[in-house]
């Protein structure tokens, strides 16, 4: 299991977790003007890497906020926990 | 001391590469397995090598819960898992190899008003595409597998379920074994250790890939590498809609034959069989996190065993032998994606999540028809990388039985 550290509650199981895939995808800034393809891009296509990956994580069964984790998807080791509106950290 | 047996005979030759085939697939698990068996066999195309970097049958081929079904609700999924169920029924004496297909049936339990709105409607739908398909209330469950729990006072009581007398287990590893060494037979060369790390491609047009063990030409390149999929489209220039997820399983001690029947419960989510040695095979859904590291959680497994043991209370003193993980591509829709790719002559066979080895024939024998003729077979048109674009999804969350 997870251990993953809320930005508010702290270290918690990952059963108190909602896991909300890929972080830092943005709602398409001229929405009208897009195509199909893009449309497909923005809604069905996510990264989908081994290594590294900003993901979104909400503590549900806590204080039931979204934040973001960079977790490598094959070790699975936890590698930065940060809030919303910040950068990825290097 | 008696001498050592003899070493049974090798079922596949272990050649060395060459420097250029007609054909390249990559992955040698089930489907990339059987697709090189249908070119061979079927299209005539016999210069072809499956590249594998581990061993063959290795990956989730290895570590699946053998379950052969095809009572899907849409048209073009009962259509493909369909066709993989004539083709197993077929197999065993094709390939001249017992695998220990075994048509069980395939009983799937409704716990809810809803679950038996939807089995119904399924059952209705599969008949209609000329899929077996039954409804059966408690009482004719508790003859079909006598040992679930049907008492109306659990959690989630059994209100009924489907049933497809056709469907069933096969022993998964000797499936693998059976096709490699027809396909070997008839000339292709299963390459292990032998692991893709780039594309050769002149200009749109891929030519070749480069491996650890060199640089291989290619006519035409098949990709059919389950939970990596992503990794090698992106090392050929394209992406795919898919997102790699952990699904365990696991399997108890060897038990005496307790269980006649596969049983699977989308509500309380769990599905279990019982192998023909005796061991109670089990799985459920998968970690919801992405990983690449074939394994999970453990509150998963807890989770199905709590499952388990609410469904078959004659389990509660068995014990867990093994658990284990593998690495399944889910897409948006639940359904697969087999055919061509924006890469001219690179075509893909992934997508198909939790439920890829029931499809083994079809996908390899579909997978075969796009490569050979580069074009779709009909059973995969609908299944195509394009889907996601024009919008017409084949929406299998929740319809095909299980939740995926």
């Amino acid at each position: 299991m997870l251990l993953i550290s809320c930005p508010w509650c702290g270290p918690r199981d990952e059963t108190e977790f909602r896991y909300g895939g890929q972080a830092h995808v943005a709602y398409p800034e001229t929405p009208a003007e897009l195509d199909d393809q893009q449309w497909a891009e923005y809604v069905f296509y996510r990264e989908n890497p081994k290594g590294p990956f900003a993901e979104r994580w909400m503590h549900a069964i806590g204080c039931r906020r979204w934040f973001n984790v960079l977790r490598d998807t094959v070790s699975y080791e936890v590698l930065a926990v940060y809030r919303n509106g910040e950068e990825v950290p290097r | 001391m008696n001498p050592l047996p003899e070493h049974p005979d090798f079922l596949w030759r272990n050649p060395e590469p060459r420097s250029s085939y007609d054909v390249i697939i990559i992955g040698a698990g089930g489907h990339g397995l059987a697709t090189a068996y249908y070119l061979a066999s079927k299209h005539g195309i016999t210069n072809v090598a499956v590249l594998e970097k581990g061993w063959l049958a290795g990956g989730n081929m290895a570590r699946n819960t053998t379950i052969i079904r095809s009572n899907y609700l849409w048209d073009e999924s009962a259509a493909i898992y369909e066709h993989a169920l004539k083709l197993w029924e077929g197999l065993p004496e094709e390939l001249g190899y017992d695998f220990l297909f075994s048509q069980r049936g395939v009983l799937n339990l409704a716990h809810t008003l809803q679950d038996v709105r939807e089995g119904v409607r399924r059952v209705n739908a599969n008949r209609l595409n000329g899929v077996d398909a039954e409804w059966v209330e408690p009482s004719e469950i508790a003859e079909i597998c006598p040992i679930i729990n049907l008492s109306p006072k659990t959690r989630y009581p059994v209100l009924g379920g489907t049933f497809q007398p056709r469907a069933g287990i096969a022993k998964h590893d000797h499936v693998a074994w059976a096709l490699a060494r027809r396909a070997d037979e008839l000339g292709v060369d299963l390459i292990q250790n032998c692991e893709v790390t780039g594309f050769v491609k002149d200009g749109n047009r891929v030519v070749g890939v480069e491996t650890n063990r060199g640089r291989i030409l290619a006519g035409r390149v098949g990709l059919a590498a389950a939970g990596h999929s992503s990794v090698l489209a992106e090392k050929a220039g394209f992406r795919l809609p898919v997102q790699s997820h952990p699904l365990q399983a696991l399997v108890s001690e060897l038990n005496e034959q307790v269980h006649p029947t596969v049983v699977m419960s989308n509500h309380v989510h769990v599905y279990v069989s019982q192998a023909h040695k005796g061991e109670l095979v089990m799985g459920a859904g998968v970690d919801s996190y992405n990983g690449y590291g074939q394994r999970g959680s453990f509150h998963v497994i807890e989770h199905q065993m709590a499952a388990a043991v609410e469904l078959f209370p004659i389990f509660a003193r068995a014990h867990v032998l093994r658990t284990w993980g593998g690495i399944v591509d889910v897409t948006p829709d639940a359904s697969p994606i087999i055919g061509t790719t924006p890469v001219e002559n690179l075509f893909v066979n992934c997508g198909w999540g939790t439920g890829g080895f029931k499809a083994t024939p079809s996908a390899g024998w579909a997978f075969a028809h796009t490569i050979a003729t580069g074009e779709p077979h009909p059973l995969n048109a609908p299944f195509s990388l394009d889907r996601f674009t024009t919008g017409a999804l084949i929406d299998e969350h929740g319809a095909a039985a299980v939740a995926h």
